[in-house]
């Protein structure tokens, strides 16, 4: 299934990141271990950078960074979408 | 809990930095992680420099260096220190107290209170309330209080999660009475149910070093470490100072009936830029009044980086104005802890290099 452009867009942030992986096949990047703790922190500096936000330090938790879906309920919060 | 103090300062404050400097850029090959990423951490997290010891180096060498200093310039007259606080994770030995051992090698006087208290990131905090605690008795004129760490010695250079941060550094405050009606506001907090997200497991009785506890261990994330070395759980501390900082920080300017806006300058506990900014922007408070320029500049030296941070960016203007700064510390404990107070006409505050070994 071709993901929506929404997800391709954070896709391709993650993929910045870590591009030996694919994030559209995964619904547990933590879990699954494609994203450590420090690329989180990396991906929160990129999304603040890329919306202009300014990501708040208690949401930079796991559950929050889980898959596609999560990371856009997240930049939701923030009043952005991807 | 909160403190409220009156007609206490600080008079002086010298910071010692080992010459020695490391380079992130040069340490990236000991890290089992791709270039890019790591690169991209130092941009995030402000790895850069860092200052470490050389091998041997003990947290009494960089205080008796620093103390030496002071009394040889005759900006301290060692007959008039009446109390010696050192604040430190890594002291000389078990026993005798490191402060008794730069008692003893400064030939400092035998009536006089020393006292180790084994404290981290807020220790400079707390080494401060020990210091005022003391000033309430009328024979205390004069207090020391020593800030240093010497962590690298207990840090794997193939951790990427703790060792391109980690810096040694060593700090003297002298405190004393201000003469002045002037108000130190000041609130602590501690929770030892929390106590293992910052630990050295091995070395101690619990479990003594050893052969065993010296081998290095595949602990996730590429990382390798030993019993013997530091250990973080980087996320744990995140949330912590993220959940628990920010309403400290209101408590305290709520007690002291001061708006975010009358305060000079945020100094914080310098753990990397990016959980410094993202405290910044919880608090609305503007970057420039909270610099977070310490751990690029000379690595996260625990306790000593507060002093670090007023000397390396508030001097030499701290000798001639004066100005409103809250003070925070957190980490290991967990313990955190904040002040709110007036800094400035300081006799001395600077930072000196402490020399390598090659050096005359």
């Amino acid at each position: 299934m071709k993901p929506s452009t929404a997800a391709a867009t954070l896709a391709a942030l993650l993929q910045e990141i870590r591009p030996e992986h694919d994030f559209t096949a995964s619904r547990d990047f933590i879990g699954e271990g494609l994203l450590d703790s420090f690329d989180m922190i990396t991906l929160v500096a990129t999304l603040d950078k890329a919306y202009g936000i300014s990501i708040t330090g208690v949401d930079i938790v796991p559950e929050h960074f889980r898959n596609l879906d999560s990371i856009a309920a997240l930049l939701r919060k923030y009043t952005v979408a991807p | 809990m909160n403190f409220v103090f009156r007609d206490k300062r600080i008079s002086g404050l010298l910071a010692v930095v080992p010459a020695n400097e490391g380079n992130f850029l040069d340490e990236m090959q000991n890290f089992n992680f791709p270039k890019n990423r790591s690169l991209k951490l130092k941009e995030v997290m402000g790895y850069d420099k860092h200052r470490l010891v050389e091998s041997g180096v003990c947290v009494s060498d960089l205080a008796v260096f620093g103390l030496r200093q002071l009394i040889d310039r005759r900006l301290l007259d060692p007959a008039d220190i009446d109390a010696l606080i050192l604040v430190t994770q890594s002291p000389d030995l078990l026993m005798p107290p490191t402060s008794s051992i730069i008692q003893g090698r400064l030939g400092l006087k035998h009536d006089m209170f020393c006292l180790d208290i084994n404290q981290g990131c807020a220790g400079y905090v707390v080494g401060l309330l020990q210091a005022f605690l003391l000033l309430e008795q009328p024979a205390v004129r004069k207090v020391v209080l020593v800030n240093a760490d010497v962590l690298s010695r207990k840090t794997s250079p193939k951790d990427r999660n703790s060792f391109p941060l980690i810096g040694d550094a060593a700090s003297i405050s002298v405190i004393e009475r201000a003469g002045d009606d002037s108000v130190i506001h000041a609130n602590l907090k501690m929770d030892g149910t929390r106590c293992e997200a910052l630990m050295i497991p091995a070395g101690g009785m619990r479990l003594p070093s050893t052969s065993a506890t010296a081998v290095l261990e595949d602990v996730g994330d590429g990382n390798l470490r030993a019993k013997d070395h530091l250990r973080m759980d980087g996320s744990a501390v995140f949330n912590f100072v993220q959940t628990e900082v920010p309403p400290m920080i209101e408590s305290l300017l709520g007690a002291a009936g001061t708006p975010i806006a009358a305060v000079d300058w945020f100094l914080f506990h310098q753990p990397n830029r990016f959980m410094l900014q993202k405290l910044a922007d919880k608090m609305q408070i503007d970057h420039l009044k909270m610099p977070s320029n310490v751990v690029e500049h000379f690595g996260n030296s625990s306790g000593v980086t507060i002093p670090m941070a007023i000397a390396f960016n508030l001097s030499p203007r701290i000798l001639t104005e004066r100005f409103r700064v809250c003070l925070a510390g957190f980490g290991v404990g967990l313990t955190w802890g904040s002040m709110l107070l007036s800094l400035g006409a300081m006799n001395f505050c600077e930072l000196i290099d402490y020399p390598n070994s090659a050096e005359p």
